[in-house]
């Protein structure tokens, strides 16, 4: 569904990217895990076009989303979802306000039908009380969840997620890691998840590749994952506690 | 596009390579503000929407009502001070009543746009480079594109618009304060009847130099939102890079201000 070819990214004066080949298939959830810096949000933005590769293509099944322009890149968009590292919700609207912002100037849908879908994805992230409240007014947890329900009121066909669980504690980040294997199975979605928890990216992936370098090191499913015999996997595992013998169960 | 991605360069050798750096820099992004302002004019198709309509009138309360305050007392003591300098030197020739004309012609032709200017300027100016450069790093600026929420539509052009309309009302506004101040400093300072100063202060202006005054404050408020949103969307590197894009846009505001002012009285006077 989404294809990378030889990417390749320079940032800074550092090459960030050095030839990413990368095959999202439908329905599935990759989970891309490295360590902080490695270029994981920048592959993330390569995908809807927020960074143009200095090499290199970026396909949604066959158009190239890196090279699209105006309306195509608008139509191509629209089918994603990005669920953003810090949020990235407008802090002079409320949350339902937030929800609904994309809905309402796209202006296809009347008020009333914008109102029930946004309470809709609200109560499925267990925001809706919280509607009328704004961004500064409620956690960083609750927050991510609100910038999830924005990311998915226009049913989008694919959804990015960048580090979904970080900076949260440990029951909200297993509350947002069932959130998105609910939106997997029950509304088909596919999905790219951007994590450095290893707990999440085991319990929440198809398969998860590993960034490091500049390249994709590592590709697998879970369970090959945590048995990979591969030096950087391996000190990437254990600085987590996950070792060979426990294997993760999901 | 208005997510920039970081240009890169080799440093600089010498000071002829620093000098050709900043040279270019100043080429580069003035080119890019041009074209962002170009935007925004074309967004002006949207300019009657309901939703544009609502945060242009939002922007035009928190651009300019809310900056009526420090425009009063500016105003009033420009004028003020002009009488007074003037009038001082003038009352040596027993000319003193000339205060109204010197006061009026040369608030409405420049100290009214001039001190409305970089009031503006350094205040909502710098305001809107804050928010805009916040929103650029956290990410706000890519979520907005990625919803196809043209930036320039929903965030420039309504501060252009509201700006565009208000510095000039603020500019005529402080004209007349600063025509009022001058009008008392010259009543209790100087002993110059109110008549014969409003007598004179009328006597010797012309439609032009409101017209003309106008045309320049509302060329400043352009410059101020054009500039303010550029150097916000440039913003890298987080809370600091933010407290540059603000910097530099007070300081950038302020030149162009000053050589915009110029050029204007140049064509229009010369
Ligand atoms: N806009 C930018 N300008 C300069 N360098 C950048 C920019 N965005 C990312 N980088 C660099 O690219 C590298 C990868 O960044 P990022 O993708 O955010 O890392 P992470 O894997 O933690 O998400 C970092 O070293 C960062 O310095
Ligand atoms: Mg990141």
């Amino acid at each position: 569904m989404i294809r990378m070819e030889g990417v390749r990214k320079w940032l800074g004066g550092k090459l960030v990217l050095d030839g990413i080949d990368l095959e999202i298939r439908r329905g599935e959830t990759l989970v891309i895990v490295g360590p902080s810096g490695t270029g994981k949000s920048v592959t993330l933005r390569h995908m809807v076009r927020l960074m143009t590769p200095d090499d290199g293509r970026v396909w949604i099944e066959n158009e190239v989303v890196s090279e699209a322009h105006g309306t195509a890149l608008e139509r191509l968009r629209r089918r994603f979802g990005v669920l953003f590292q810090s949020g990235a919700l407008l802090e002079w609207l409320t949350v339902g306000e937030n929800v609904a912002l994309r809905l309402r100037e796209e202006g296809r849908l009347t008020e009333a039908e914008i109102e029930r879908r946004v309470m809709e994805k609200l109560d499925l992230v267990g925001l809706g009380p919280d509607c009328n409240k704004f961004p500064s007014e409620i956690s960083g947890g609750m927050r991510k969840r609100a910038a999830l329900a924005r990311a998915i009121v226009h049913q989008p066909e694919i959804i990015l997620y960048d580090e979904p669980t970080s900076g949260l504690d440990p029951v909200s980040s297993r509350t947002i890691d069932a959130l998105i294997k609910t939106m997997n199975r029950e509304l088909g979605v596919t999905s790219v998840v951007v994590t450095h928890d290893l707990h999440s990216a085991l319990s929440i992936g198809n398969r998860i590749a590993m960034l490091f370098n500049g390249h994709i090191v590592a590709m697998a499913g879970p369970d090959d994952f945590i048995r990979s015999e591969q030096p950087v996997v391996r000190q990437f595992l254990e600085a987590q506690f996950i070792t060979r013998k426990g294997a993760w169960e999901h | 596009m208005i997510t920039r991605e970081p240009r890169y360069q080799l440093p600089a050798r010498g000071p002829a390579g620093h000098l050709g750096r900043h040279m270019l820099a100043l080429v580069g992004n003035s080119g890019r503000a041009v074209i962002m302002l170009g935007e925004a004019i074309w967004c002006l198709r949207y300019v009657f929407t309901r939703r544009s309509r609502q945060a242009i009138v939002t922007q035009m309360y928190v651009g300019g009502i809310k900056s009526l305050g420090v425009i009063t007392v500016v105003a009033a003591f420009t004028g003020m001070i002009l009488a007074l300098q003037t009038g001082l030197e003038m009352r040596r020739f027993g000319q003193e009543v000339y205060i109204g004309a010197a006061v009026m012609v040369s608030m409405l032709r420049e100290m009214g746009p001039f001190m409305t200017g970089l009031i503006l300027a350094a205040s909502v100016g710098a305001a809107i480079a804050a928010q805009m450069g916040t929103m650029t790093v956290s990410e706000e600026i890519a979520a907005l594109e990625v919803m196809s929420i043209n930036p320039v539509r929903f965030l420039v052009m309504p501060r252009l618009v509201a700006l565009a309309v208000m510095t000039p009302l603020l500019s005529f506004y402080s004209c007349i304060l600063g025509v009022i101040g001058g009008g008392v400093v010259g009543l209790t300072q100087l002993g110059v009847p109110w008549g014969a100063y409003v007598d004179n202060a009328t006597r010797f202006v012309e439609n032009k130099d409101l017209y003309v005054g106008m045309l320049k404050a509302f060329l400043f408020g352009i410059l101020i939102v054009t500039i303010a949103c550029h150097q916000g969307f440039s913003a890298t590197q987080g809370a600091v890079g933010v407290g540059n894009a603000t910097r530099r846009t007070v300081i950038v505001c302020f030149l162009s201000i000053l050589i915009c002012g110029y050029i204007v009285t140049r064509v229009f006077y010369v």
